[in-house]
């Protein structure tokens, strides 16, 4: 027999009930609750006069409508008075069912997907849970960690398990190592530009192979995070010696014997050697470059050293006309450079690219030199409070501050416009979050994803440009 | 839920792929915490030429004559026909409640993405998978006949046409019982609440460090 894959051990582990029609009940370790998704649950379980299965399996924090500026007053501050009771009704649920939330005003306030791991709430081994879609980001630590709808929540709120049917195995391997200048976010989009936005779609995806096994436990976010934009709600690693040294001692981890038996355990989270996949996608990290999107779709990206495609080429019929239509909307031309798209704005931020590290990446490219004046914005955006802390600790907020880059606090702000951080019509933006949908980051807006090194590369030159240049 | 068994309806074509959750339902509409009245604001930036506000009268504003939605024919259609990979990107369970809003019961296509497909069925929205050169066909019928209507049949789990050609699909036997008789399966999975209780506490010896 065959050994296990990782899915299949997080799984096996999980279960609490297999039923004969073929879905399973799995018990939820890990539930993450913000403002957006959970109210119409919370109402959900007051209609029906339910309570919480187990408090201290939630964890609640206000992230999408939150304003970047003017925090002092918090709530007060949030101007949009329908952003405001979204986040006064996120406050009023947890102070009534007694979930801890770290309210606005909170200095470990922050992206969802940010704090769970900052603070250890975010553990090997785990099933983690929350109503948005990237929360395939705690894959990195070796957890089974998917998006859910707002049913779901409330199912989890009620029962602390998911009715779920087992996903298939991918294995996604990247070979060999990574170029400098070269990070996790230019792996992911690579590895969607290779498989597609539905490449992933009902497989659990575990990243794999020798360059995953050298990057950061943050760059292994980057990669977990954007699983979903290649169409899988699961994205994972292995545990190794990275994962337990970054669990290690956070406020939510285990301490003296419960640390060394969880330990014990978490080694165990990898697949087994004779484990079969379903799929297994190989990718040559050497040949990854520096990625930039082109269109409305992530899958529609390429190198910076690139060009638009030309929809002539496209044999696919509708793959034809997705690209026609793409390119109407981002304003582009065919077989145009990339290197020749002029921009607007640059966001630095989201889920995706938002902690200590992504800034020390996009510090190092800016320092010295200034943002171009053809912009009319550049934003950095930490992922919560406790970053913000550490960037200004290190002069990091100084350096973008001289650079001419705006300092701000955490929020998901441009990723999504859900607050008054949003593009203009027909704006273009460098941004490292996730996702180049039509009108995600503002009404008519034209989102270039890209790393946070590529985002300030292009906030100095105004338009892309290769970071390796700028780099030493 | 409300129960469906079968279904017989008006079929707008959405002839794009990838057609993600933001299209579906715009983020500023997000804002609202009710389950209800999303149904003007389905496809939102498609359907109108400006900028859509929570809170607005969507009656007044200038629509895009171009979107099928704004079409006479398409203005009581209960069946979407669509791409690949419909319903991609965010998990917000506003895109199928602004469908069902609308009045959609059912959505065709060739692929869903996952977290959509989920959504829908606790919604009382059958999301429903035919091979490509299935759905090519109904959009090419569709395209030919005004008042083009199809049959959608989820005990027998047929899509019926006009002419009769019977379409069959696969959908998990909990969701189609789920479906079939409008159950609320939190209802269903707390029926097991003591099997949960008993897994809850095995796991309190086995990994301690999970609770506290």
């Amino acid at each position: 027999m065959a050994g296990k894959t990782l899915y299949d051990k997080l799984w096996d582990d999980h279960l609490v009930k297999q039923r004969d029609d073929g879905s399973a009940l799995i018990y939820i370790d890990r539930h993450l609750l913000h403002e957006v998704t959970s109210p119409q649950a919370f109402e959900g379980l007051r209609l029906a006069g339910r309570k919480p299965w187990r408090i201290d399996a939630n964890l609640a924090v206000p992230d999408h409508n939150v304003p970047t500026t003017d925090r002092a007053r918090g709530v007060e501050g949030i101007v949009d008075p329908v952003s405001r009771i979204q986040v006064e009704t996120l406050d009023k649920n947890c102070d009534e069912f007694g979930i801890l939330e770290f309210k606005i005003k909170d200095q470990r306030q922050g992206i969802v997907h940010v704090i769970g791991p900052e603070q250890g709430a975010t553990l090997p081994g785990m099933t983690i849970v929350c109503g948005d879609s990237h929360t395939s980001t705690h894959g990195a630590f070796g957890t089974l960690a998917h998006g859910i709808g707002t049913s779901e929540v409330e199912h989890v709120l009620a029962t602390q398990c998911l009715v779920q049917q087992k996903m298939k195995n991918m294995l996604v391997q990247v070979n060999g190592t990574l170029a400098p200048g070269i990070t996790g976010k230019d792996v992911v989009l690579a590895i969607i530009g290779t498989i597609g936005t539905a490449g992933g779609t009902g497989f659990a995806i575990e990243f794999g192979g020798e360059a995953i096994r050298a990057l950061s436990m943050e760059a292994r976010m980057t990669i977990c995070n954007m699983a979903i934009e290649a169409g899988a709600r699961v994205g994972m690693v292995a545990v190794d010696d990275s994962t337990i040294d970054y669990v290690r001692n956070r406020p939510f981890s285990p301490t003296g014997e419960a640390w060394d038996r969880a330990v014990e355990h978490w080694r165990t989270l990898h697949s087994d050697v004779d484990a079969e996949f379903d799929k297994v996608v190989e990718l040559n990290a050497d040949d990854i470059k520096p990625q930039v999107t082109w269109g409305t779709s992530p899958e529609m990206v390429t190198g910076v050293d690139g060009q638009v495609p030309d929809p002539a080429q496209e044999p696919d019929p509708i793959k034809r006309e997705g690209i026609v239509r793409a390119l109407m909307y981002m304003g582009l031309k065919p077989n145009m450079a990339i290197t020749d798209i002029q921009l607007d704005r640059v966001f630095i931020g989201s889920c995706t690219n938002s902690r200590i590290e992504d800034l020390r990446e996009a510090a190092a490219v800016v320092k010295g030199r200034k943002v171009s004046p053809s912009l009319k914005q550049a934003m950095v955006v930490p992922g919560s409070g406790l970053v913000k802390v550490q960037a200004e600790k290190e002069g990091l907020d100084k350096i973008f501050i001289e650079a001419g880059l705006e300092w701000r606090d955490p929020g998901c702000s441009m990723c999504l416009a859900m607050n008054a951080d949003k593009l203009g019509q027909g704006e273009h933006c460098a941004s490292t979050s996730n996702r180049n949908f039509e009108g995600r980051q503002g009404f008519g807006g034209r989102t270039h994803l890209v790393s946070p090194a590529m985002a300030a590369a292009a906030a100095i030159a105004g338009h892309f440009t290769d970071v390796r240049e700028l780099i030493h | 839920m409300r129960v469906f068994k079968q279904h017989q309806g008006i079929v707008a074509p959405m002839d794009r792929s990838n057609v993600d959750t933001d299209m579906i339902i715009p983020k500023q509409f997000l804002k609202s915490i009710k389950r209800t009245g999303f149904g003007p604001n389905l496809f939102d930036e498609l359907r109108y030429l400006d900028e859509g506000k929570p809170d607005q009268d969507s009656s007044k504003r200038p629509l895009n004559p171009d979107f099928i939605l704004n079409q006479k024919r398409y203005q009581n259609a209960s069946i979407l026909l669509a791409r690949r990979n419909f319903g991609c990107g965010s998990s917000r369970e506003h895109a199928p409640w602004a469908l069902e809003d609308f009045g959609f019961r059912v959505i065709i296509a060739p692929s869903f993405a996952d977290i959509f497909y989920n959504n829908c069925f606790k919604n009382g929205l059958l999301p429903i998978v035919l091979e490509e050169n299935s759905v090519d066909k109904l959009f090419a019928e569709n395209a030919a006949k005004d008042g083009y209507q199809l049959t959608v049949d989820l005990e027998a789990k047929t899509v019926v046409t006009p002419s009769g050609e019977s379409f069959g699909f696969t959908v998990d036997d909990f969701r189609r019982h789920c479906l079939l008789n409008g159950l609320d399966d939190i209802g269903v999975t707390l029926e097991d609440a003591e099997l949960i209780k008993s897994y809850e506490n095995s796991r309190r010896v086995t990994a301690p460090w999970l609770f506290h």
